[in-house]
């Protein structure tokens, strides 16, 4: 059995899911993912722990001409993302099942074609396959939102799309450039990660390659100045797809500096680690405080990732393993919490007369019991609760981040405390208070329950023995942010 | 006297070698006469199938000569892969072009065999252009282009935009190739021969690569040659006249026409002028730049997707020059490939352009394909494909283009001019989405349009359109937007094929 098996079987089923009618098409999606989180907690478990370098690999020429490989492998970087991805398509296409669509074809046929591009590019081991699923992931977002969004879809995909593409071309002229600036005399063209590492590029170069993939990974993210595009798209995507795009493609663009930036292009990365380390930091301060006045639900969690994001690049960029590790582990522990954070949104939003408005809100606890004790338990996480593993996640970012830039460090700890901010103030004034002017207290439905309850089991489970994730992830994030530390010292 | 013709000796003719463009004159003859006779069957019917066999035959017998290089007729014609692949971009131009014209208004009022002979004359010309070894069959193939392209815009003659674009078509084109051909008598004068060869030879070896008299020649060389390929700042009548033609004409002008452009510029400028290549390369490379900035800001407001899709192509036809700009194997190869996507992913978007004319009363607007997901799949999608890959989207053909394109650039020492081609794309996003959202996001307008005052009251126009369908345009866009996913997922076959392209100037690096 290859990865490419894992990747794009639910495109496929969605796709012969797309001609059948009526609920079929939701409930082939269904399968489709379902299988496909089968096969990677197979892979999870057949992962060989202790061995830094690739497994599974499958490596294929794709364009001979230009030294394009169809390659894929999973190492201790993205197995468990790889995990993470399956869970969170999983639970948003059967979030998507339980509602209504038009078109639902098209509707499944979108999600899951975003789901095997996402794994496409957390499995691609070649630097051109890698953009280019990185690109292919933004177009069915694109009709997601555009098609099935709200208000405002229009003007918000426009922004959406020039935005992120504009990064992400920037990345292709980028890496194009890398192949070939790499390529030996006499050589050939390669775009092999396993390759081009082994291929050092000249300093000048480095910079402004890193300047263009450092782009296209920050506006993905989003981070501070380059989250133009963040509020308008996440108030018109469906939640369905806001919960994917939020858990897994943000991760895609964190996890691109530890899989290509770091390793391809340690002198930049140096060069410029305290710009995006400021940028970082100020993304951390930014998000925390709109996440703190701003009343529309869905941007408090957006506003939110744009911090916990900021601690993740800061994690990567520290150049420290314990950095490295926390910032992986973080991607895996925010994915967690966001996707049912916007599914809690949507229920509470539904007992409020349809208004993602926190001034619309209130009192929901009041005959809701379970919402609200779900609810708490994924706002503890969010906020980083001693005991959850989002303050393992955070611990060790700052830590790496304490032994390397200890002043940067100082000033991210508040995030820390921020982010406690408005959790909490989000979780009163959506659960308690004084109720609304349409509020009706529901429980929510058991359906629903079906699908948040795992997930919260599964915050627990991994705060409860966090050392799953890193024990596996322990040998590669060594080479990988060994190189930077030997670069360091070097200089 | 029987007997002494016998032992006469002619001189040889590789008959192998010329049957393509044979077929081609053989077909057009042909079709005029057979359009001559008066019943409805044999003018509707059998003339377009005729053609259609005519450009069969003439990609059937360029295939039978590949791997077959030869110079023919006195070494005016120099038979290569490279024309072989680009005869195959044409005849299949050629094929998709009849089918979209069938039914429509221009072979009606026009006439069958004439419109079809015109047609075929027209590729001939670009088969010989793009196979030219010195510059008289140049300007024979530029003008055996050009001419019947002026009457085939004007072929729609009830309408008054058609007659206008046919019209200032003609102006423009006459002063490109008078621009052309001042040009090309300036390089004799400078090198003392008209064939590519000696040219090369007498700019190598010579001091001559300076000289005022032979760079004067090449800049009006190189004017006359944008004018065709509509390279800015020498575009501005494409836009008007792309959208005055009739539609199909406008999707044989914008493939065609630029592959046969493009071909002559790579066999000019890499063959008999590569000498003076750190002359004309950085001009060239200018005009590039301005191209695709012109093309995609010019592209952005256009309501009218025959304007957009005219603007789009001058932008296009920026980023194809960039194979050129470098002078490498490569760059040649670049080229040819994305000339070959290029085809593709334009002659699906205009068979749905043709259709939703045909079927909607908006014309050309984009509010002609509003609501089209939800109406009508079978075009939304080629259109939808035409319009990612157009822009470069992954898992299309124009990603790989592109790809290769600014792996040529870089190659060459040309990298600023990649990061142009991507910001021209970046640019280009605005407007090939506008036509998706359009598509996919839009209800279609209300059932009661305006009547458009352009449209002229004819006696007899046809009144039923709505319940017209056209399965042959369906097909062309199925077919051609299904190669541009395919030989996104399969670049393989396409690079090999374009490979043996690149081999043709054995001169290059």
């Amino acid at each position: 059995m290859t990865l490419s098996i894992l990747i794009w079987l639910p495109a496929a089923a969605a796709l012969l899911g797309a001609l059948a009618p009526g609920r079929w098409p939701g409930r082939v999606a269904l399968l489709g993912a379902l299988a496909a989180l089968g096969i990677a907690i197979d892979y999870v478990i057949r992962f060989h722990t202790g061995d830094s370098g690739l497994q599974f690999v499958t490596d294929r020429m794709w364009i001979s001409a230009l030294g394009i490989h169809y390659k894929l492998g999973l190492d201790g970087l993205n197995v468990f993302l790889v995990l993470l991805t399956a869970v969170i398509f999983l639970a948003a296409i059967a979030f998507a099942n339980l509602r209504e669509w038009p078109r639902p074809g098209l509707f499944y046929l979108q999600l899951a074609l975003a789901e095997s591009a996402v794994l496409g590019a957390f499995c691609a081991q070649d630097l051109i396959l890698f953009v280019a699923f990185f690109d292919l992931m933004l177009v069915p977002f694109y009709f997601l939102t555009g098609v099935w969004g709200g208000e405002n879809r229009l003007r918000a995909t426009m922004k959406l799309f020039i935005y992120t593409l504009v990064g992400s071309l920037l990345m292709l002229a980028a890496a194009v450039a890398t192949g070939v600036t790499a390529e030996p005399a006499g050589g050939s063209l390669t775009f092999a990660l396993s390759e081009l590492q082994k291929l050092p590029l000249s300093n000048g170069s480095q910079d402004w390659i890193f300047l263009c993939f450092a782009a296209a990974f920050l506006v993905k993210m989003p981070a501070f100045p380059l989250h133009g595009w963040m509020p308008d798209a996440y108030e018109a995507m469906p939640i369905p797809a806001l919960a994917a795009f939020s858990s897994v493609l943000s991760k895609v663009a964190a996890y691109g500096f530890l899989r290509i930036v770091l390793p391809l292009f340690p002198h930049a990365s140096h060069h410029y680690q305290e710009l995006i380390m400021l940028i970082a930091l100020g993304s951390i301060l930014y998000g925390s405080a709109m996440a703190f006045t701003t009343t529309r639900a869905r941007l408090i969690v957006g506003f939110s990732s744009v911090a916990q994001l900021g601690f993740i690049v800061l994690g990567i960029f520290a150049f420290r393993q314990t950095g490295a590790q926390g910032a992986l582990l973080q991607m895996v522990n925010h994915g967690l919490v966001t996707a049912p954070l916007f599914f809690i949104i949507a229920l509470v939003a539904m007992r409020h007369g349809g208004s993602e408005d926190l001034r619309d809100m209130g009192g929901t606890a009041f005959r809701a019991p379970v919402l609200a004790t779900v609810f708490l338990v994924v706002a503890f996480a969010t906020l980083a609760m001693p005991g959850s593993s989002n303050f393992v996640g955070e611990f060790l970012i700052l830590l790496g981040v304490f032994q390397s830039k200890i002043v940067i460090a100082f000033v991210a700890a508040t995030g820390v405390v921020l982010a406690s901010v408005y959790m909490l103030r989000a979780y009163i004034r959506m659960m308690h208070n004084r109720p609304g002017p349409r509020t009706e207290s529901r429980e929510m439905s058991w359906r629903d329950g079906l699908i948040i309850v795992p997930l919260v089991a599964a915050i627990i489970a991994i705060a409860v023995y966090p050392q799953v994730a890193l024990r596996k992830s322990d040998p590669t994030v060594k080479t990988i942010v060994g190189n930077g530390g030997q670069v360091t010292a070097t200089r | 006297m029987i007997l002494a013709a016998a032992h006469l000796k002619g001189p040889h003719i590789d008959w192998r070698s010329l049957s393509p463009l044979l077929a081609l004159a053989g077909g057009g003859t042909l079709t005029l006469l057979v359009g001559l006779f008066g019943s409805r069957f044999v003018r509707a019917v059998l003339v377009p199938l005729l053609t259609i066999v005519a450009f069969g035959a003439f990609v059937g017998l360029s295939i039978w000569r590949f791997h077959h290089s030869a110079s023919i007729v006195a070494g005016a014609l120099r038979m290569d892969d490279l024309a072989f692949v680009l005869d195959l971009l044409l005849g299949t131009a050629g094929i998709a072009t009849v089918l979209l014209a069938w039914r429509s208004r221009a072979v009606e009022e026009a006439g069958h065999g004439e419109l079809h002979a015109l047609l075929l004359f027209s590729v001939m010309g670009m088969a010989v252009l793009v196979s030219a070894q010195n510059t008289i069959t140049l300007f024979v193939g530029f003008e055996l282009l050009s001419i019947p392209l002026y009457v085939l815009c004007a072929s729609e003659l009830r309408t008054e935009q058609s007659l206008e674009s046919g019209l200032k078509y003609l102006i423009v084109g006459s002063v490109g190739s008078a621009t052309l051909v001042y040009g090309l008598a300036l390089i004799y004068g400078a090198t003392g021969s008209t064939d590519f060869g000696p040219i090369g030879q007498a700019i190598s070896s010579g001091s001559i690569a300076t000289d005022p008299l032979l760079l004067t020649g090449v800049a009006l060389v190189l004017v006359g040659l944008a004018f065709k390929a509509s390279v800015a700042p020498f575009h501005q009548w494409t836009p008007d006249v792309y959208e005055g033609a009739p539609t199909p004409i406008t999707a044989f002008m914008a493939v065609a026409t630029k592959a046969a452009a493009l071909g002559i510029f790579l066999r000019f400028f890499d063959v008999a002028l590569i000498g003076t290549q750190d002359t004309w390369g950085p001009a060239l490379a200018a005009l590039a730049t301005v191209t695709i900035i012109v093309g995609n800001v010019g592209a952005l407001g256009q309501s009218s997707l025959k304007r957009m899709l005219a603007y789009s192509s001058v932008a296009q036809a920026g980023y194809m020059l960039g194979g050129v700009v470098v002078g490498t194997q490569l760059g040649v190869k670049a080229t040819v490939f994305y000339l070959a996507v290029y085809l593709a992913m334009n002659l699906a978007a205009f068979a749905v352009v043709v259709a939703r004319e045909r079927e909607t009363p908006w014309r050309d607007d984009i509010r002609s394909v509003a609501g089209l997901g939800a109406s009508r799949p079978l075009l939304a999608w080629p259109l939808t494909i035409a319009m990612l890959s157009l822009a470069g989207i992954p898992a299309t053909a124009g990603f790989i283009g592109k790809i290769y394109l600014i792996d040529a650039l870089v190659d060459g020492n040309y990298a600023w001019l990649g990061i142009v081609i991507v910001v021209g794309s970046m640019i280009s996003l605005a407007y090939y989405l506008r036509v998706i959202a359009a598509m996919w996001m839009r209800e279609a307008p209300e059932a009661t349009p305006p009547v458009p005052a352009v449209r002229p009251a004819m006696a007899g126009a046809e009144t039923a359109a709505e319940t017209t369908r056209y399965p042959e345009l369906a097909i062309v866009a199925l077919v051609f937007g299904a190669a541009s996913v395919v030989l996104g997922i399969v670049p393989g076959p396409l690079f090999h094929l374009v490979g043996h392209a690149g081999k043709a100037f054995g001169g290059l690096f």
